[in-house]
């Protein structure tokens, strides 16, 4: 259920998303520093590219990641019931999902 | 017997069901789980069935369930495993066992396992050795890298890439293989498996996936791909990166390693394989 070409990917993707979510985190601890509001938060993010880019990378990584991982989940918890079709439906649906949320959330604060 | 009483609990059944019998077996000095297993077949239950063989820890057939952990029972003491007050009625304070077929497998009867998937699977894994043939179909062995390349390789009389050069002859020396050679060394470490299955009960991703090929074939696998001398690295290292059942699936927790009779750690080897599956994926040798 975990071809090498899979397996590649989930370690890569699991690279790239290490200094993304630590970023995240970062952005987030001295953004909300002080406190901040819905308006003062889109006044610095409409028309930013930095934050259209970064975000939008990071969405299109954790989708990959987690698609990936909910395969293995399910593969695992059906205890071979799933075959490779089953599971290659699923890992599509989780990533077009995923990607699809977060991009319109990146839209949504960014445009 | 009184105080030196065993309380043991022994799965009894078949492949259609079974359930826990009560028995009693008095407690000696020294006494193994085997022994208690064998002293009941002979005083009580004449119909037990159960395997063994060296009693010693060589042979591997001996692997049970035993306290819910699998465990070769010729080596495991019951005073180190039997509990008290647990089991058989409320309070019961007699040291108390409980003994069980491997997990994984199909059960044959009482504690007798199939072997034949587990066995099935070091195949699958090409755990198995393939010399290279000479014209009248002999072993031989020319040396060389061994490590699962393509090139220079050839369809040998079996059927298996080779990888000697098309100019030696049965004169060519061997390459020898050192103690040191860290080839040798990686094979060295999980070279001592006896085959018992207590990893595989052990593993909880052959638990879920009845496609893995499991912690002892592919430490198998490992050794071979190590072994300088086998001309068939290629098929193996396509064999344990099957994308059903391959290395990949390892979730690296351990469990194989810290139940191993004899100290291997299969999980190291197959941390070894993946690395070697991700580098033929990148040399594109599992298209
Ligand atoms: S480390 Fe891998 S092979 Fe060993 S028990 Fe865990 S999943 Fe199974
Ligand atoms: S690796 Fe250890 S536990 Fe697994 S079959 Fe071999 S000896 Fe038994
Ligand atoms: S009887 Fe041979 S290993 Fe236990």
């Amino acid at each position: 259920m975990l071809g090498a070409g899979l397996f590649i990917a989930q370690r890569v993707t699991a690279l790239i998303l290490a200094p993304f979510v630590i970023a995240h985190l970062a952005l987030i601890i001295i953004a909300v520093h002080g406190g901040l509001d819905a308006a003062e938060i889109l006044a610095r993010t409409r028309g930013n590219p930095w934050f259209a880019a970064f975000y939008q990378t990071f969405v299109t990584f954790a989708a990959l990641h987690a698609a990936i991982g909910v395969r293995v989940i399910c593969a695992e918890w059906s205890r071979g019931r799933l075959n490779a079709i089953h599971l290659d439906s699923i890992t599509l649906t989780v990533l077009l999902l995923l990607f699809c949320m977060g991009s319109f959330a990146v839209f949504a604060v960014v445009v | 017997m009184g105080g030196d009483e065993l309380r043991v609990n022994i799965w009894r059944g078949g492949p259609g069901g079974g359930e826990m019998m009560a028995y009693r077996a008095p407690r000696l000095p020294s006494q193994t789980a085997l022994d208690v297993v064998t002293w009941i077949q002979r005083h009580v239950e004449p119909g037990l069935s159960y395997r063994f063989s060296c009693r010693v820890g060589m042979c591997g057939s001996c692997a049970m369930t035993v306290n819910g952990v699998p465990r070769w029972t010729c080596r495991t003491h019951v005073k180190d495993v039997a509990r008290r007050g647990i089991g058989i009625g409320r309070g019961e304070r007699r040291p108390h066992l409980e003994l069980a077929p491997l997990r994984n497998l199909p059960v044959l009867k009482d504690l007798v396992c199939d072997m034949s998937e587990f066995f099935r699977k070091w195949q699958r894994a090409e755990g198995v050795f393939h010399g290279d043939r000479g014209e009248h179909g002999e072993y031989i062995f020319r040396g060389g890298r061994g490590d699962g390349h393509r090139d220079n390789g050839h369809r040998s009389n079996n059927g298996h890439r080779g990888r000697h050069g098309k100019h030696d002859t049965r004169d060519t020396t061997p390459a020898p293989i050192l103690p040191a050679d860290p080839r040798r060394a990686a094979a060295d470490a999980a070279i001592e498996c006896i085959n018992c299955a207590v990893c595989y009960a052990a593993c909880d991703v052959v638990a879920s996936n009845p496609n893995y090929l499991g912690p002892a074939a592919l430490n198998r696998a490992w050794t071979l791909l190590n072994d300088a001398r086998d001309a068939a690295q290629y098929e193996r290292v396509r064999a344990i990166a099957d994308g059903g059942g391959g290395c990949q699936n390892c979730h690296s927790q351990h469990n194989c390693a810290r139940h191993c009779p004899v100290q291997l750690s299969p999980a190291r080897s197959i941390a070894g394989l993946k690395q070697r599956a991700v580098r033929a994926a990148w040399r594109g040798e599992l298209l």
